[in-house]
């Protein structure tokens, strides 16, 4: 890949600050590779967030932040998308019909507002809320295995087609989560019987190059994993579990189990 | 069984929904004919709606030549992508425009918080309040002194957040004990301005209205 050419056409320096546990900002990192763009990364300390990301995200308080010339990119899947509108000659992550982009988008909140907090829910707790948030996790797995076996992914290697895309990226930096909360809790996600399709997905994208070199060894996924459950635990029945000190990936995967009454959102009609 | 892919394009939707809304008014400022089916959603849900979103079986879904697009931000992006020689509401530029995606997903808060508002009472009441204040407080900063989000012209932003304000005066500021015009003020100008747009006064429902529907939800639904 000719890396100083990509840049070279949009020269200004990347900047990224990010979390190494985050998928979010393995998510940016992966599309920076995929796009063979250089970029500067700054791990930020989310348990002491640097006065460079507050001023740069003051909305949300998060990583990751893309930094372009002096401008700051906040939200994962706004960012990815930026990077195809400005270097429109790169490898792009949205497939090209209007259609295809609308399907991708949607699965991607698929992914950000109900597989994510799922996943997050059975990190969180224990025995029957547990179980509960089991079967939630195998739900939504099972409408994205429906898809890949007959819906809009028929056929596919990838969500993207032949090569990794958009919803590739969203989906496949945070699904590797599943395997080592599988490892730290016990209790069984991604059945490869249940789920063939899915699993033979995620096989194929965590085997990719760019991939290897963006998701962090699972030794230490599974050491953090350890802590953020001890701490979850320790705090459930509490409000907020997990609290600001770190943006555990079950946090920002998911919101804590004690977050804003889930009962009083349901209740109404959603319009 | 064979069966006529119907042409052009169908929005089935909610009278007073605002993420319908949205489409509605990007349907009008881009001049693109479709026809409105209204949904119901209070009693049984049709078959075509359950069809067309079998996964959320929610408004809005637009369906054109027969497929259809779920989820209102989404069809914004599909309306631009689409129908490219349609007048655009997203601005050209990568940077512009990476903004305006992050602000009209913002923009959501606003009525994810203001339910909060009308159907939660004491500590969560209160927390949903102090949030208000906060999105308010940051949408006008956003706005600052600019007539619309993206600047001169009416775009995305824009018509993502207009649906809500009838949502916010008086319903929400009332559940919530704050005023828009005193702690947005810049917003609720912004809001007066959109309002002169015809896409936009054809669209919304009065304030009163809104809060009629709310009441009407929260007697259906047994929440104090």
């Amino acid at each position: 890949m000719e890396k100083a050419t990509e840049n070279a056409k949009n020269p200004a320096p990347l900047k990224l600050l990010g979390s190494w546990a985050s998928s979010y900002t393995h998510r940016v990192q992966l599309a920076l590779r995929l796009k063979g763009l250089e970029f500067e990364y700054k791990e930020e300390d989310l348990g002491s967030k640097s006065e460079e990301l507050l001023r740069l995200n003051p909305v949300h308080k998060k990583v990751p932040v893309l930094v372009h010339g002096g401008r700051a990119l906040p939200e994962s899947v706004v960012i990815l998308q930026y990077l195809d509108d400005a270097w429109p000659e790169t490898r792009p992550l949205l497939p090209a019909d209007a259609f295809d982009r609308a399907l991708a988008r949607f699965w991607c909140h698929f992914a950000d507002d109900k597989l994510g907090p799922a996943v997050g829910a059975v990190f969180a707790s224990t025995g029957e809320e547990q179980e509960a948030a089991v079967r939630q996790v195998h739900e939504n797995l099972a409408l994205l295995e429906a898809e890949l076996r007959d819906g809009a992914f028929r056929g596919r290697r990838f969500f993207g087609g032949d090569e990794v895309g958009f919803l590739d990226v969203v989906l496949g930096c945070g699904s590797y989560w599943l395997a080592v909360f599988e490892e730290v809790t016990g209790v069984r996600l991604v059945d490869a019987d249940a789920f063939p399709l899915f699993h033979a997905w995620l096989r194929e994208f965590e085997a990719l190059d760019e991939v290897r070199e963006t998701i962090p060894a699972v030794d230490r996924l599974l050491e953090y994993a350890r802590g953020v459950r001890h701490m979850l635990l320790g705090l459930a029945g509490g409000a907020g579990a997990g609290g600001d000190a770190t943006e555990a990936p079950a946090a920002t995967a998911a919101p804590p189990a004690a977050a804003p009454p889930a009962a009083a959102t349901d209740i109404a009609v959603d319009i | 069984m064979a069966e006529e892919i119907k042409k052009g394009l169908v929005l089935l939707d909610f009278w007073v929904s605002p993420f319908g809304q949205r489409c509605r008014i990007a349907l009008a400022e881009k001049g693109l004919p479709y026809e409105y089916s209204e949904q119901e959603l209070l009693g049984t849900k049709s078959e075509l709606l359950l069809r067309s979103n079998p996964i959320h079986k929610k408004i809005p879904v637009l369906i054109h030549d027969g497929r259809p697009v779920n989820e209102s931000l989404v069809i914004l992006n599909y309306l631009e992508e689409a129908f490219p020689d349609a007048p655009p509401l997203l601005p050209a530029d990568p940077y512009a425009r990476a903004q305006a995606r992050f602000w009209a997903a913002y923009s959501d808060k606003v009525y994810e918080v203001g339910s909060r508002l009308w159907k939660t009472k004491g500590e969560a009441q209160s927390q949903a309040r102090a949030e208000m204040l906060q999105v308010l407080g940051n949408l006008d900063g956003e706005l600052g002194e600019k007539p619309f989000f993206a600047g001169e012209k009416f775009g995305f932003v824009d018509l993502a957040l207009v649906p809500f304000m009838p949502w916010l005066t008086p319903s929400f500021e009332r559940y919530g004990g704050f005023s828009v015009a005193e702690v947005a003020p810049r917003l609720a100008a912004w809001a007066d301005r959109c309002m002169e747009r015809e896409s936009v006064a054809k669209t919304l429902y009065p304030g009163e209205k809104v809060d009629e529907f709310i009441t009407l939800l929260k007697k259906k639904y047994g929440i104090e």
